[in-house]
């Protein structure tokens, strides 16, 4: 159903009113981000697949579609959302998805959310509804302003639509499992990920190192008759990377805070104490440990990486950025969100 | 061909036609270039500042060469710092800034503004790091496209996007223009393929956007000022992804007799799953210009070819490539040629590479259009432009990157010819109208620039502009990096839609009239 009408009467009313927003899709995602200022504002009526054709690999949706019915409807058609995106629950929207901009286990071989949006509708922080990029793969018309809602948090604005190119199904997937330890595994995905290899996963846990392949079943087998390893069977192998991909696998459990660390694949695992779960060939490290915040932001900053205190009762925080770069994003918020309305502090304290 | 005498409507479109720029697109200032060049040379080595117009002329024009302005003053900075002083001068004093790489822009993007200082990036071309563990090379930002993957390639890594201009464009302009080649179907734009850049503000603030990892905190300004064409900033260093080279690569050659084919043969590879490496097309006046010229050994009576790469695994690529032969086949294809050889390979794309200066020996000069479209009106689109261009009196060669929609129609005429390039430049506005029309955009990798003001008038409505000028300003409040390029002014719009009356009907109701 169409509710750009209602939404962007609500909008209004809130900039006449002077009252902040704050943006709830299905509110699958509630957890990550810093706590919100503002009057609780449901977008999720706003929902439904505006347009699809496989052909042109793009599919145009509202924001509050859940993020399930498109996978289903893609998966008809022989295709998916290359992002491989977490839910972290049933209510989660595509427009939440897009906000929140978390990848799962393909990012580092096929692609990210900001990989695959190709444009938006929004109701800005003037109440206008404003549409950027489109439904073609290549666009340089105007800035990115689609790309830029990506982990933006509704920070900037209400996304309406949204159009997102979509990749078709590999023909096969298999997974190997490797016994190694941590320098090992490390080492063994370096090496991996310099050959062309049809990789489309490469994740760490305590003595396990997971490799999945997608291609051609001909490829697949080349490929495991090369590097060997256990095959895992292919429902095992699933319920394995969901597990991941939803955090439902034991590494996530318990009230240790858990972090999130994006940095250089290669990077030797950084001093910092606590349990580790490698992902994305090693450049995103999941770590549960009690360190302190500014320890761990610190060390992050002399690796140019960044990390995010993701689930904990501390609540979530994000590397704080360099002080010219923190006044560009303050600028940037005004240039969408001049009075301030969407999602106050979810992002940054301040703002 | 007679040329049809030009509409109302299009003689109203010559007049707007010329780029001189709007006058609400211009940035002013007072300062004296005696004394602005006293504090530069403070600052920069003399050699390295230029000023007499014999020296200025070099600079006077990027690839569209229709348009020149011979720019105030030229800078040439070797290091950050010397960047940094340039541009707080030019801050302090209001002096507008044009970036330039190579030059290579097709559309006015590094056109010098006749009071301003134009800052090529040219000595900003070292590779400064190869990190074949992280797969990724760190390099200034004039370093061009190819001499990435030249440096990296005994690490059996490469840089994926391959513009044709890659001999010479620069990783600067690459990421200011977003810039694709013939395997970004697969492979993607710049966009997805850097992972950090250094840029100064014109405020001579350095930023670090994005980082070592993946993802980053905060906004995705990677992303924003991706495909930014200069008014956001300058990038001086950036941080590029790396692939490992493929095992085996092989192309097909298949040929048609008419476009629709050809065209319905595209959507068919995309809808049965297929993710060629590169997938282009090209017209009968394209192929003759090209086996004319390289002698490839295209088919020359064929209405059009496709050529298909598959790249990877070699058992995958052996799979790939026989469904796309069955699918070529399948959609009409008189013959299906796949390159035994890798020399045989190579020779199928260098046809294909060398197709612009192919035809620019078919006629006096040729103008390269760009605009993406939904894949599945390729032929209806080509049958439209073929249409316009009888109109117009002008004859188009089609050669581009169908995988993904990207045309870039050439359009032949002869500059010294009374009135050919007016006529091409309403033609090239009419064809992406088409574009538009059939729910596509103006530009897919050549930018707006200069160029294509007037288009960005038609695909975006008033609030949209003002959002974009808001982004420009939240970067560059005083407006003085590449002023007047890329966004067009409300003036310019509001005076473009009251003389393009389209249908009888004002296309931009939504603007105040000037
Ligand atoms: C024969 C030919 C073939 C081409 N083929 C392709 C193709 O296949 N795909 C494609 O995408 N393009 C293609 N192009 C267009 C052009 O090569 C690209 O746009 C290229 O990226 C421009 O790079 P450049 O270094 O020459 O930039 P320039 O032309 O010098 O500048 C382009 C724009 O980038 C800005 N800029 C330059 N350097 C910086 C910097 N360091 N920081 C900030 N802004 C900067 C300039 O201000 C300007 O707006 C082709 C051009 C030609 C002539």
């Amino acid at each position: 159903m169409d509710n750009t009408d209602q939404l962007r009467e609500c909008v209004l009313a809130a900039i006449a009113h002077k009252t902040p927003l704050h943006i709830i899709g299905g509110n699958s995602k509630a957890f990550y981000g810093r706590a919100t200022q503002g009057e609780p504002f449901h977008v999720a009526k706003h929902s439904g697949v505006i347009h699809y054709e496989p052909t042109e690999l793009v599919i145009t949706a509202r924001c509050g579609t859940p993020l399930a019915d498109i996978k289903k409807l893609l998966t008809e058609h022989g295709q998916m959302l290359a992002f491989e995106p977490p839910h972290f629950g049933n209510t989660a929207t595509i427009g939440g998805t897009v906000s929140a901009g978390l990848s799962g286990s393909r990012r580092a071989y096929t692609s990210a959310v900001r990989d695959v949006v190709l444009g938006i509708r929004l109701i800005n922080g003037q109440g206008e509804v404003v549409k950027f990029g489109g439904e073609v793969m290549k666009n340089v018309a105007g800035f990115d302003v689609s790309r830029l809602q990506v982990g933006a948090l509704g920070t900037l604005g209400v996304l309406l639509d949204i159009s997102l190119k979509v990749l078709p199904r590999p023909e096969t997937e298999i997974t190997l499992a490797f016994i190694l330890n941590e320098a090992q595994a490390l080492t063994t995905m370096i090496e991996l990920g310099r050959q062309n290899l049809p990789l489309s996963a490469m994740c760490f846990e305590s003595n396990t190192l997971h490799v999945r392949l997608s291609g051609a079943e001909s490829a697949l087998k080349a490929a495991q008759q090369r590097l060997g390893g256990e095959v895992l069977s292919p429902i095992i192998a699933k319920t394995f990377w969901r597990s991941l991909r939803e955090q439902q696998h034991e590494f996530f459990q318990g009230d240790t805070p858990l972090w999130r660390l994006s940095l250089a694949p290669a990077t030797p695992q950084p001093q910092l104490s606590g349990q580790w779960f490698i992902d994305w060939g090693g450049a995103l490290r999941w770590l549960k440990t009690d360190e302190s915040a500014e320890t761990i932001f610190a060390t992050m900053q002399s690796l140019s990486a960044h990390a995010c205190r993701f689930r904990s009762v501390l609540g979530c925080e994000f590397q704080p950025p360099a002080e010219a770069l923190a006044k560009l994003q303050r600028n940037i918020k005004h240039a969408f969100d001049p009075h301030g309305l969407f999602n106050r502090g979810r992002l940054y304290a301040e703002w | 061909m007679l040329p049809l005498p030009p509409t109302a409507n299009d003689a109203n479109l010559f007049k707007i036609m010329n780029y001189s720029p709007h006058s609400a697109e211009q940035t002013s200032h007072n300062m004296d270039k005696g004394e602005f060049l006293r504090q530069l040379k403070t600052q920069l080595k003399a050699d390295n500042i230029l000023s007499e117009p014999e020296q200025l002329r070099v600079y006077e024009c990027d690839a569209l060469s229709v348009y020149q302005v011979l720019p105030w003053l030229v800078v040439l900075p070797e290091t950050t710092e010397q960047a940094q002083a340039v541009l707080k001068l030019c801050s302090k004093y209001g002096v507008p800034v044009v970036v330039r790489g190579a030059g290579t822009g097709l559309s006015g993007g590094a056109l010098p503004v006749a009071n301003g200082v134009l800052l090529s990036m040219a000595k900003f071309n070292r590779i400064l790091a190869i990190d074949p563990d992280n797969r990724c090379a760190r390099v200034q930002s004039g370093v061009r496209n190819l001499a990435v993957s030249e440096a990296t390639a005994p690490y059996g890594l490469y840089y994926a996007p391959d513009p044709s201009s890659q001999l010479a464009c620069t990783i600067g302009g690459n990421i200011a223009e977003n810039s694709g080649g013939v395997h970004c179907l697969k492979y993607g734009l710049t966009v997805n393929n850097i992972l950090s850049i250094h840029l100064l503000t014109i405020d001579g603030d350095l930023l670090t956007l994005g980082g070592a990892g993946l993802d980053s905190s905060g906004y995705d300004l990677l992303a924003i000022v991706t495909g930014s064409e200069g008014l956001l900033g300058i990038v001086v260093e950036a941080t590029l992804k790396l692939l490992p080279m493929p095992e085996t690569a092989s192309t097909l050659l298949a040929i048609f007799t008419s476009i629709e084919q050809a065209g319905a043969a595209v959507a068919a590879i995309i809808s049965d799953g297929l993710i060629p490496a590169g997938l282009e097309m090209m017209d009968s006046l394209a192929i003759q210009a090209a086996e004319a010229f390289i002698h490839a050994g295209y088919p020359v009576d064929a209405a059009a070819l496709l050529l298909c790469e598959m790249d990877g695994m070699s058992e995958q690529v052996t799979e790939d490539i026989a469904r796309a032969r069955a699918i070529f086949y399948a959609q009409g294809a008189s013959e299906v040629r796949l390159a035994e050889t890798d020399h045989e390979r190579k020779k199928l794309w260098a046809g294909r590479k060398a197709t612009f200066p192919a035809v620019g020996r078919l006629s006096p000069d040729y103008y390269c259009m760009d605009g993406t479209i939904p894949r599945k009106y390729l032929a209806d689109v080509l049958l439209g432009i073929a249409d316009l261009a009888a109109q117009y009196g002008l004859a188009v060669a089609n050669v581009f990157h169908a995988g993904d929609g990207n045309l870039h129609p050439l359009i032949l005429y002869d500059a010294n010819k009374d009135n050919d390039l007016a006529r091409v430049e309403v033609l090239g506005h009419k064809i992406l109208e088409l574009c538009i029309a059939v729910g596509g955009t103006i530009t897919g990798e050549h930018g707006v620039g200069m160029e294509k003001l007037n288009g960005m008038c038609l695909q975006f409505a008033t609030a949209e502009l003002q959002q974009f000028h808001a982004v420009k300003a939240a970067f560059d409040a005083r407006g003085l990096l590449n002023a007047g390029k890329a966004i067009p002014s409300l003036a310019r719009c509001a005076e473009f839609g009251a003389m393009h009356v389209h249908h009888g009907q004002l296309p931009r109701p939504d603007l105040e009239r000037f």
